[in-house]
């Protein structure tokens, strides 16, 4: 790890540890889920220049099937985010399979009609409760042991999931194998030509970022207490890419920091309705036009020095 | 005989009434198809801009007093032109970069226009009226009566798609238009205003699609989601098509908005997922799509 990166990190598990005792900790846990939404989204984007309009599908079913699993099945909440993350591992293996035999803008298509498909799947599934959504989620205990009830407690427990996820992701990404996903971003011709089998490659990082994006979601549900039809519609996908973009498409600390922004700003904004949503057309209307490299890209740029 | 027709009749009313459907989603793939060809860009404001066309109607009819037939002409216009202003100052200086940053661009254009209908309007629908020319008796097809406005909207759209088409591949101003698809700097050289031609397909891109939402504020209830509703569905109908070939592109909307209907007959349930089954269909025989070419 290069020393910039390390610094980074420092930081970031300082600032995961300090920030309870100034801000509510639902409030960071939500930051926390979905700066791991981000940052598996932009494993795809990021790493294997793949964009992909459709990651609520796996954030929705993540966090439907936790939010099942913890509730009827009474699966501790270990487990029961274990079950989301496989649901979408499974999801995303099925969806990979179709959608990485388009490239660009077309993959962006089929990406998002298949997780429309998601969604109208589950306004129709009677597990899913409809508009309704899957209310009053138990938080359960933790190895069947520890009482999550308290935020505090549970903080801990989400921040540990969510830091032992993103190393995983920069495992993955500093990897041989996230070398040649690397490859493929930057010319994939070549990297066919060089004798990778580039579409195995894609599906596995697919697979990969889908099935982070499910345990994101799994942990939303379980700290929330809730699943709803919100986490599975199209918005929810905007909201992945819109988080990378204002943090960085292709940096490591960059979804994260993104996620911190946006979810702020929805906070503070929450009383003026759909302004919000004029706000965050704005912002990417902005970055794509004037702010592409995003917050960490700059700094990245400024230092000289990867993040 | 009179078994199979029995059996015939629900099959073709419903094939019928999703022609209605059909007939909106080949307008608006049809104008994506024309956008993406020149542009390269995607417009994922082109939901918005179909909701925009039928809210503009609305107001023209609500402040201005101007009617269904004014409303057909004007609010493409006005539409359109706020398209003009949209590709000269934003989609233009994307050109030389990824594609994927025309796609981001007018997901986030999607987001203000959506957002800002939301806040003047409220999410409920506002009511626009069959205009009074079609309040006559339905139209008899035989083996069903058919709304004479419905009748219409089908009728319409098959003349603009068709014209449309005839204007790309039949006249000497369609084929500048194909020629500075394939070689645009070629085609600048022989003293053709490139830029300018993109700009006037970007805006009529977003005509069409606003006129689409004219015809459909009178059928549709108009709300700042109906377009958002629409257009993904567009976009698998565009998957399925392939934006190669605009014939292409206007059959496949017809042909999924009939198969819509059918599915209705006999499997409610999967009517609204349909259309994103027959895309993973054709993504596994013929990834490029029906007429696509790879």
């Amino acid at each position: 790890m290069p020393n910039s990166q390390r610094i980074a990190l420092v930081v970031l598990i300082a600032l995961i540890a300090i920030g309870p005792f100034f801000f509510f900790p639902v409030f960071l846990m939500k930051v926390l889920c979905f700066a791991l939404y981000a940052s598996a989204f932009n494993l795809l984007l990021g790493y294997v220049g793949l964009l992909s309009f459709g990651h609520a599908a796996y954030f929705g079913m993540g966090s439907y099937l936790s939010a099942h699993a913890a509730k009827v099945w009474g699966l501790t909440p270990e487990l029961a985010i274990l079950t989301g993350g496989l649901t979408s591992m499974a999801l995303g293996a099925a969806f990979g399979f179709l959608a990485i035999r388009r490239q660009g803008i077309y993959f962006a298509m089929i990406t998002l009609a298949l997780a429309q498909m998601v969604y109208f799947f589950c306004v129709q599934a009677p597990f899913t409760g409809g508009e309704d959504g899957i209310q009053a989620v138990p938080r359960g205990y933790l190895f069947g042991v520890l009482d999550l009830r308290s935020d505090f407690t549970l903080y801990w427990v989400v921040a540990a999931i969510v830091l032992a996820c993103f190393l995983f992701l920069y495992r993955i990404v500093h990897s041989p194998f996230g070398q040649v996903l690397k490859a493929i971003r930057d010319n994939e011709p070549r990297a066919t030509s060089l004798g990778y089998r580039t579409d195995s490659y894609k599906l596995i990082a697919f697979v990969l970022s889908a099935t982070i994006a499910g345990i994101a979601g799994g942990t939303k549900a379980i700290v929330f207490q809730i699943a709803t039809l919100t986490d599975v519609n199209w918005p929810m996908s905007g909201e992945a890419v819109l988080m990378t973009l204002v943090g960085g498409i292709g940096t490591m600390f960059g979804p994260a920091t993104g996620a911190l922004v946006i979810v702020t700003m929805q906070n503070e904004l929450a009383e003026f309705g759909a302004w919000v949503t004029v706000i965050q057309g704005a912002i990417f209307v902005a970055c794509v036009l004037a702010f592409r490299r995003g917050i960490i890209g700059e700094l990245q740029a400024k230092l000289r020095k990867p993040l | 005989m009179t078994e199979l027709w029995y059996d015939l009749e629900p099959f073709l009313q419903q094939g019928t009434l999703g022609l209605v459907n059909g007939a909106f989603y080949a307008l608006l793939s049809l104008g994506l198809a024309v956008i993406f060809g020149m542009l390269n860009v995607i417009n994922f404001a082109h939901g918005a801009q179909f909701m925009l066309g039928a809210v503009v109607a609305w107001m023209l009819l609500t402040y201005a007093g101007i009617g269904y037939w004014g409303a057909l002409l004007l609010s493409p216009l006005i539409v359109g032109l706020l398209g003009v202003v949209i590709e000269r100052t934003m989609i233009s200086r994307l050109y030389k970069l990824d594609h994927l940053y025309g796609l981001l661009l007018t997901f986030g254009l999607a987001l203000i226009i959506e957002g800002l209908v939301r806040n003047q309007y409220g999410v409920s629908g506002l009511p626009y009226g069959v205009p009074d020319a079609f309040r006559m008796p339905p139209v008899d097809l035989g083996y069903m009566l058919m709304p004479a406005y419905r009748f219409w909207i089908v009728v319409v759209s098959i003349t603009v798609c068709l014209g449309t088409w005839y204007a790309i591949e039949k006249t000497k101003l369609g084929s500048y238009l194909r020629a500075a698809v394939e070689r645009p700097q070629l085609v600048q050289a022989f003293g053709v205003n490139v830029p300018l031609m993109m700009t006037a397909t970007y805006g009529t891109g977003v005509a069409l699609a606003a006129f689409a939402g004219v015809l459909a504020a009178p059928v549709y209830s108009v709300h700042p989601g109906m377009g958002a509703n629409f257009i993904i569905i567009v976009f698998a109908v565009v998957v399925i098509g392939g934006m190669g070939s605009i014939m292409g592109s206007v059959v496949s909307g017809y042909a999924l908005g009939m198969i819509e209907g059918f599915t209705r007959v006999y499997y409610p349930e999967a009517s609204a997922t349909v259309v994103f089954v027959i895309m993973a269909i054709v993504l596994l025989v013929r990834p490029a799509g029906l007429f696509g070419r790879a």
